[in-house]
């Protein structure tokens, strides 16, 4: 899932300084899943941000709407009336969210209020960790399973450099090394041969926006 | 001969290489690395420049390699994968060679957060074994990553480092072997303090004949004091400094440890010099530049041999 943490609360109210009025949209998907954008946290922001601004003596009007996820025009479509009323729009979503919702709204200023964080795993409640970068060339299946690109501090492909430190990464003794990690599972599996080839230099293919159409999918422009 | 540098040739002739080391400066002072040139030659066939070591910002390597080729002295240019692309990195090969320099190390370089800009970007657009790959390619074939021509390519003689004491120990050979299947042509190791470990990581090399197929350096750094042994055993990624060495230094009264340093170093070289496998060793006096001509005396490895 996508993996958000909600902005500091002095920088969303900095953002919301001069306005009266703002609709905070809630994402019901992966910020709701890792307890950062859904409906509770948007609740709970509404809260603080009332508070915060009577202390100051300059109220605001919050309203609250979460939806099942703000990167689907079908679902975004629900918002269409409610936003009338509104001078901006605050939104809980990942990057992407925030983007259609803006799209979707160009005469509203459309504000983020999460930081959009990784593509990661749930280790436990409340614990999340990186897992993919979205490279769009996926390397697992000679890695044992584990990604040196998103994994290791310096996504190398012939890896481990020299900084491993007793399986731990240079960067920090709470970092496995994902080189050491990725030998060891490959060996379990007798197939260490797979990293001791040379890997050559790698064509980035995250270098510029990226569109996926499925097969037998057109785009609507080309639909017609 | 591959690029013809004094580098290749000593090594080529069969001579037990040695290499020094100069960081360069903070700033733009010229008369820094001529000073450090000055205790340089003669004393060493060919120096590395390092290329913003531990990700502190220096004068770029490159521009430094230029001034010691103006000293007459042979530089190894150090060029990291964290702070450029392939355009980047193409580009100063060009640039480098073009100026005279002949060797280069690819080395993976340390990660920013060591340095003195701990938010910065990592390029790490490839890795130092694709830089390897990389550089032979514009020599042999003539050709950039994208295939295209160049025109008159510079021809670089290939190094690269290699870590005998990084986990997992039984793998360093593979990634020496790596480095070998991608191109190079000499090895600098990582500081040498752990004999035993070292002895064995040759060991396994020879057996496996890829000393047949690449020159290895031994990489020594001689210990200024306790402090910094203690330093390099507890912080410096992939360093093991044994307790013993340790024990050695505090041995000696503390005005000589010091020279008790630097013979623990000439004693390393001996070693070396009959250690099957071993080409050469690469002194990394870091910061003690001044100390060199002493080493090399003491280490019996002067003169340098001189090929034309």
């Amino acid at each position: 899932m996508i993996v958000a943490e909600r902005k500091p609360f002095e920088e969303i109210k900095e953002m919301l300084k001069g306005y009266k009025k703002v609709l905070s949209v809630g994402c019901g998907t992966c910020v709701a899943v890792c307890l950062t954008g859904g409906e509770k946290e948007v609740a709970v922001l509404n809260a603080e941000l009332d508070m915060a601004r009577k202390l100051e003596e300059d109220p605001i009007e919050l309203g609250a709407a979460t939806i099942e996820r703000q990167c689907d025009r079908e679902y975004l479509e629900v918002l269409d009336e409610m936003v009338k009323p509104y001078e901006a729009l605050l939104s809980m979503a990942c990057g992407a969210g925030i983007q259609f919702l803006a799209e979707r709204y160009p005469d509203k200023p459309v504000l983020p209020a999460v930081d959009t964080t990784f593509i990661g795993v749930n280790q436990d409640v409340g614990w999340y960790e990186e897992r993919c970068r979205s490279c769009s060339a996926c390397v697992l299946a000679w890695t044992g399973g584990i990604c040196p690109v998103t994994m290791c501090a310096k996504g190398l492909y012939n890896g481990p450099c020299g900084g491993t430190d007793q399986g731990k990464c240079e960067i920090s003794q709470d970092q496995p090394c994902a080189w050491f990690e990725i030998y060891g599972r490959l060996a379990g599996q007798d197939r260490l041969d797979l990293i001791k080839r040379f890997y050559a230099i790698v064509p980035w293919k995250n270098q510029k926006p990226r569109t996926l159409i499925q097969p037998g999918y057109k785009k609507p422009e080309q639909a017609k | 001969m591959k690029s013809g540098s004094n580098l290749e040739k000593v090594l080529r002739a069969g001579h037990f290489a040695f290499t020094g080391e100069l960081g360069p400066p903070r700033g733009t002072t010229a008369e820094e690395i001529v000073e450090k040139c000055e205790h340089l030659k003669g004393m060493v066939d060919a120096v590395n420049i390092t290329d913003n070591q531990t990700a502190v910002v220096r004068m770029a390597s490159w521009a430094a390699c230029l001034i010691l080729i103006q000293e007459g002295l042979e530089p190894n240019f150090q060029m990291v994968c964290r702070d450029r692309n392939r355009l980047a990195m193409q580009a100063d090969i060009l640039g480098a060679y073009t100026h005279g320099v002949r060797n280069m190390l690819c080395l993976t370089g340390d990660h920013c957060m060591f340095g003195d800009h701990p938010d910065a970007m990592g390029v790490f657009d490839i890795d130092s074994i694709q830089l390897i790959n990389m550089v032979k390619t514009m020599r042999d074939e003539g050709k950039f990553q994208t295939g295209a021509d160049i025109e008159d390519p510079p021809k670089i003689f290939i190094g690269a480092a290699a870590n005998p004491f990084a986990e997992p120990y039984e793998w360093r050979v593979h990634r020496l072997d790596k480095k070998i299947e991608a191109g190079v042509d000499f090895i600098q190791t990582q500081c040498i303090y752990n004999m035993d470990r070292f002895r064995k990581w040759i060991e396994q090399a020879n057996d496996m004949g890829l000393t047949e197929k690449v020159y290895i350096l031994a990489g020594v750094t001689p210990m200024k004091n306790v402090g910094m042994a203690r330093y390099m055993q507890k912080k410096v990624p992939g360093i093991e400094v044994p307790e013993d060495l340790i024990d050695r230094l505090k041995g000696v009264g503390k005005k000589q440890v010091a020279e008790e340093g630097i013979k623990i170093a000439c004693e390393q070289v001996e070693e070396f010099k009959e250690m099957k496998g071993v080409h050469g060793v690469h002194m990394m006096a870091i910061e003690w530049e001044h100390k060199v001509p002493q080493i090399a005396e003491q280490a019996k490895v002067l003169p340098r041999p001189q090929i034309d």
